[in-house]
């Protein structure tokens, strides 16, 4: 069983400063590494709040530099062809500069962020059926959020991505294989056979995390 | 409002991924209007996203960032575009397809006070409508063929296992023949998404199928 409270395994994003291409490895001491890895969490929240508040286009690009191959592997992954993943890759980096102020980083990592962008853009260019999203919900982002439910939003993804590569092949397969887009809707039982084993426990944290903010900015609900 | 018939894991993940057919995804949108826990939930499969997302990487084409720069330069950032709720019994995601509030839907009888209006979505794997049941009245006998979720509106219904109503979600695969009875008190009304065609167990409402398209 995956240990919820297992310390960090030496698989950090790099700082965007130093991003460069592909998937770098941060090879530090333990001692050392879970400041690491929470300076370098916190950054990509970091450089969009500075899009949002001074347009900055360095930070743009240090955006555009780690999430664009990633938005364009996985519109290939979903069946785009090359060019097609690259064109709406760009289009998914412009929303993100468009919408910068709708980024409520309480709520979500920058990569979930992303994710939800790239997941609309790729269901118009692939003509996927349509997706209605549910009402908005009476509270948007905070001007001054608080930076510790930001960090352990910010976080949430790399954990959920350790817990994802320790399943076994098959089961990660597949729920990547649903992310893409790729499971027929006879694949996708309503009641059973959804194979999220070990990241349950992981899933639950994010979800304890985001309840409670449901709870707090919705009192009167 | 206390919702105790909830969406499983496998829909609200397939909807994170956007792999369900578009009635599915509208009728999981109006109970996520209506449902915080399942709204969390929900929010947590597009965090599962974030990390796949996150995981597999390209090269971009040369200039690709230079062009994106250069598209940024005439875009200005928006700001937030709250809807607040305007409809006592219909969601958001709801008033879009109807066109209005619960005044403008365009009901069809289907007898016995039964009501229907068909919502127009664009591919085939599965149908919406809206379904009114005077208080006290019963639904046409029915099994289906493939998953059927219903959302109760307003009002409430019973089954042979169970109470539903506002928020609630029922999830009924093929297997399940049920005979649904609105509550006494207020008319019900519900969204329904059905996989397939639904199979009526009643000479006539089978016979009238294919003119209400049920």
């Amino acid at each position: 069983m995956f240990d919820a409270m297992s310390p960090e395994k030496p698989d950090a994003p790099v700082p965007p400063q130093l991003y460069a291409a592909g998937r770098a490895r941060a090879g530090r001491k333990k001692g050392n590494l879970r400041v690491a890895a929470e300076a370098e969490q916190m950054d990509w929240s970091a450089l969009v709040f500075r899009v949002r508040d001074h347009q900055d286009r360095a930070a743009f690009a240090a955006l555009f530099r780690h999430f664009a191959p990633r938005v364009k592997a996985f519109l290939m992954k979903s069946g785009a062809t090359e060019a097609l993943a690259e064109e709406c890759a760009q289009d998914v980096m412009a929303t993100l500069w468009q919408k910068a102020r709708l980024f409520d980083a309480e709520r979500a990592s920058v990569a979930t962020w992303v994710f939800t962008i790239a997941r609309n853009r790729r269901i118009d260019a692939l003509r996927k059926s349509r997706r209605p999203e549910p009402e908005d919900l009476p509270w948007g982002p905070e001007p001054e959020p608080d930076q510790a439910e930001v960090f352990e939003a910010q976080q949430e993804t790399q954990r959920l991505g350790e817990a994802l590569s320790q399943l076994p092949l098959k089961q990660r397969a597949l729920i990547e294989r649903a992310y893409f887009g790729d499971l027929s809707h006879s694949e996708i039982a309503a009641e059973t056979g959804l194979p999220l084993g070990t990241i349950k426990s992981r899933i639950r944290l994010a979800l304890d995390r985001l309840r409670h903010q449901m709870d707090v900015k919705a009192p009167e609900k | 409002m206390t919702i105790k018939h909830h969406l499983s894991d496998e829909l609200l993940m397939a909807y994170a991924a956007a792999d369900l057919p578009e009635a599915f995804n509208l009728v999981i949108a109006a109970h996520l209007s209506l449902c915080d826990e399942c709204r969390a939930r929900s929010m947590a499969f597009d965090a599962l996203g974030g990390a796949v997302i996150e995981d597999s990487t390209c090269e971009m084409d040369e200039g690709s960032l230079a062009a994106c720069l250069a598209r940024i330069d005439g875009l200005t950032q928006m700001t937030a575009p709250l809807r607040p709720r305007t409809d006592r019994v219909l969601p958001a995601p709801v008033l879009d397809y109807v066109g209005g509030g619960l005044e403008a839907v365009k009901w069809r009888a289907l007898g016995m006070g039964v009501r229907q209006a068909i919502l127009p979505t664009g591919d085939k794997g599965a149908s919406a409508r809206l379904l009114y049941i005077p208080a006290g009245a019963a639904m046409p006998d029915h099994g289906h063929r493939g998953v059927e979720l219903t959302l109760v509106l307003q009002g409430a219904f019973r089954d042979e296992a169970d109470r539903f109503g506002r928020g609630d979600i029922e999830i009924a695969d093929a297997s399940v023949e049920h005979t649904p009875v609105a509550e006494a008190g207020a008319d019900c009304i519900c969204l329904a998404a059905t996989q397939g065609a639904l199979k009526f167990n009643a000479l006539l409402p089978r016979l009238a199928q294919p003119f209400f398209r049920i």
